[in-house]
């Protein structure tokens, strides 16, 4: 838009610049060359006429004189006044001469030189010159000026007229002038804009993930260069990124295809492993060590394997979110209770449908299961578990639930891979019961609610683990419970 | 000694469940194709069919729709190797009571197995009450356990059936989904809305609703379904 009025503005300036001073010139022209021939030509008549002057002149003299020099210009629009000392007369007869101002005669009478003026009077203008006689004969050599003053008026009405249709002209020619060069400067700007334009909505484009956005390259400008530039740039990108692409679902397939391919064979271990640990206590001790080891391990196992289908789940975007409106206390409390975690863990839950949220009932009760697990497992009893609602400002209605633990806390340098999947603290990467999946999973499926999750360590000692979930509620009841 | 029909191709895996569930003391038939589990279901008579999804030729979604024509109170628990949402809620449509996600345990598969045989011994809650419900065209023999919708007899699974007697037990109240899940189900663990939810659809089809407004089952957004009999 600037860049338009810019362009606009210059051609516009210019047209009339040019007009302005054309015409100026023009005028300036016009009024000098009249006065210069008027001028030279009143010259040519008083030097013929002077010598025919009798002198000193009477006012009959006078006037004949008058009417001869006004009689030098054939159309006969010359009025001439002819004045020595008090007398004077003009070329037609009672003529006011009201031209000619004082102060104009006043500078003939003290000067030899030629003097004019241009006199504009009601709706005319008229060119007043005046001069001094000037005596030549050899007789008078004392005294050059013979104080015989000529004054001469001419309308300038031709000349204006001239001068109006100049004006006019030059307006003609200017505002089409005008008019085209801010066309042609909105073209030239359109001509400009528009690859800056596709320029700049290719780029938001690309910006905006379509990587396979080009741009239209014309000619052979800079801008045609930069065009090119940018295609070369989007293409590598493209490439680049559908590379990237390909190896991520490669390997999220190979992952989803490797717990797929276990869970076969785990299915059978999984199916009879009951079975080896009710004979085990049947068997001889190193027979029924092995047996227990074989079991536990296939338990396990088997925990691995759900742990990385849920993951590879998320990964490729097909877990889905089953949303039911809730009471959140109460499925914490469930979550408790079916993993028998009712008395080692602390429950401080508000009361029965005081907090009510529209969440995935299956997902809320992993995050919390691992979360608490977590703590169980890492930390030290006593764990609590706290729901609260929490209204933060600008972000909404918000559930807050807290898992603390007594535990010595999570090492400084552990906490930002607390969430990371298999994640081992210690180098000697010890196998703990968990699959080293559990955070991960919890939080995923905290964050496909639109919540987040994060790990602390509390001031007084131990870890806490913090999930915000925006509390999202059904539109209001068409019918109630009855 | 209830009998089980087990459909499964893998070896192993049709050789530990059947050793494990013999142990518990089921008499367990082992088929490993779909069109020979759907023979053996004449020959054997089992009590409970436990049925793989994932079969070449006939597959577990084919064999399941295959004994509902057959049989529509013949408990069946479908075991899957895939546990995405989509591939449980086909399975459950297709009419199968409960399902497992395998690698699974002995003891849980038993107790799925116990769990499902009571539900189709139909002893419901409120057995006690010989009468026969009607609500419009609907008639519910609670003593009997039969539905009729228009004096003609509608086929219901054991899930299906438990479901309808449990909600019309109470008309107008709302029930939650785990509550529900509780009652039918007997399941312990919280929140598999799914089973629910593709129980009703189901019920709902046999009942002839139609699917916009549901005369009978209404579901109450947020909360769960009540039963209505106006």
């Amino acid at each position: 838009m600037r860049l338009v009025v810019a362009f606009a503005l210059v051609a516009a300036l210019t047209a009339t610049t040019t007009g302005a001073l054309t015409f100026r010139e023009a005028r300036t022209g016009v009024l000098q060359q009249s006065q210069d021939a008027v001028i030279k030509l009143l010259r040519t008549q008083v030097s013929r006429l002077a010598s025919g002057l009798a002198f000193p002149p009477g006012r009959a003299e006078l006037r004949r004189f008058a009417a001869d020099v006004a009689k030098g210009e054939p159309s006969g629009t010359w009025r001439v006044l002819a004045a020595y000392r008090e007398l004077s007369a003009t070329s037609v007869p009672d003529d006011p001469f009201e031209e000619l101002t004082p102060a104009l005669r006043e500078a003939v009478g003290s000067s030899p030189a030629t003097v004019f003026q241009r006199v504009t009077s009601a709706d005319h203008t008229s060119l007043v010159v005046g001069m001094s006689v000037i005596y030549i004969a050899p007789a008078e050599a004392g005294r050059p000026v013979s104080g015989v003053r000529v004054f001469l008026t001419v309308p300038q009405t031709t000349e204006l007229a001239y001068v109006d249709a100049l004006v006019e002209a030059v307006w003609r020619a200017a505002v089409p002038a005008l008019l085209l060069a801010v066309l042609l400067a909105l073209l030239a700007a359109r001509g400009v804009l528009r690859p800056v334009r596709a320029l700049r909505s290719a780029t938001r484009n690309i910006a905006e993930g379509r990587l396979d956005t080009r741009l239209a390259v014309n000619g052979s400008d800079e801008l045609a260069e930069l065009s090119h530039t940018f295609n070369e740039t989007a293409a590598a990108l493209e490439e680049s990124v559908a590379e990237l692409r390909g190896m991520e679902v490669r390997a999220r397939r190979f992952a989803a295809d490797v717990s797929h391919e276990l869970r076969t064979p785990l299915a059978a271990m999984a199916a009879v492993t009951d079975v080896l640990d009710e004979e085990a206590a049947r068997l001889d001790p190193d027979t029924a060590t092995a047996v227990r080891l074989i079991s536990e391990e296939t338990v396990k196992l088997a925990r691995l394997v759900d742990d990385l289908m849920e993951i590879s789940r998320f990964d490729a975007g097909a877990a889905v979110l089953h949303l039911d409106e809730i009471d959140l206390a109460e499925s914490l409390r469930r979550t408790l209770a079916s993993r028998a975690w009712t008395d080692t863990v602390e429950a401080r839950l508000p009361e029965p449908d005081a907090l009510r949220g529209r969440v995935d009932p299956r997902r809320l009760d992993v995050a919390v299961a691992n979360l608490v697990g977590n703590a169980l497992r890492h930390g030290a009893q006593p764990v609590l578990v706290r729901l609260y609602e929490d209204e933060g400002p600008g972000a909404g209605r918000r559930a807050v639930i807290e898992v603390l633990d007594s535990g010595p806390g999570i090492p400084a340098g552990v906490l930002p891979h607390v969430f990371e999947r298999f994640y081992k603290s210690d180098t000697a990467r010890t196998r703990t019961e968990g699959s080293g999946l559990g955070l991960a999973i919890a939080e995923e499926n905290i964050r496909i609610h639109g919540g987040t999750v994060r790990a602390a360590n509390r001031p007084e000692g131990g870890a806490v683990f913090t999930v915000e979930l925006p509390l999202r509620r059904d539109e209001p009841q068409r019918e109630g419970r009855s | 000694m209830p009998r089980v029909l087990l459909i499964e191709d893998d070896r192993a895996v049709r050789d530990g469940v059947t050793l494990a569930l013999r142990r518990q003391g089921h008499e367990v038939a082992a088929a490993e194709t779909g069109e020979d589990g759907m023979n053996r279901l004449r020959s054997f008579r089992p009590d409970v069919v436990v049925l793989d999804l994932m079969l070449p030729g006939m597959t577990g979604l084919d064999v399941c729709r295959g004994m509902r024509a057959l049989d529509q109170t013949l408990p069946i628990i479908m075991a899957t190797a895939r546990g995405d949402d989509e591939d449980i809620v086909v399975g459950l449509e297709a009419g199968a009571d409960d399902y497992v996600v395998k690698p699974v345990r002995a003891r849980v598969l038993e107790a799925r197995i116990r769990a499902v045989l009571r539900r189709a011994a139909g002893v419901p809650a409120d057995a006690g009450i010989p009468k026969i419900d009607t609500h419009g065209d609907l008639a519910i023999d609670r003593a009997g356990l039969a539905v009729a919708w228009q004096g003609a007899p509608v086929p219901l699974a054991p899930s299906e059936l438990r479901l309808l007697l449990t909600l019309s037990a109470s008309p107008g109240q709302v029930f939650s989904r785990q509550q529900l899940l509780e009652a039918v189900w007997e399941h312990s663990f919280h929140g598999d809305a799914r089973l629910v939810d593709a129980c009703v659809k189901r019920l709902r089809g046999k009942l002839g609703e139609p699917p916009r407004e549901p005369r009978y089952i209404q579901t109450v957004r947020g909360f769960g379904y009540r039963f209505t009999s106006r």
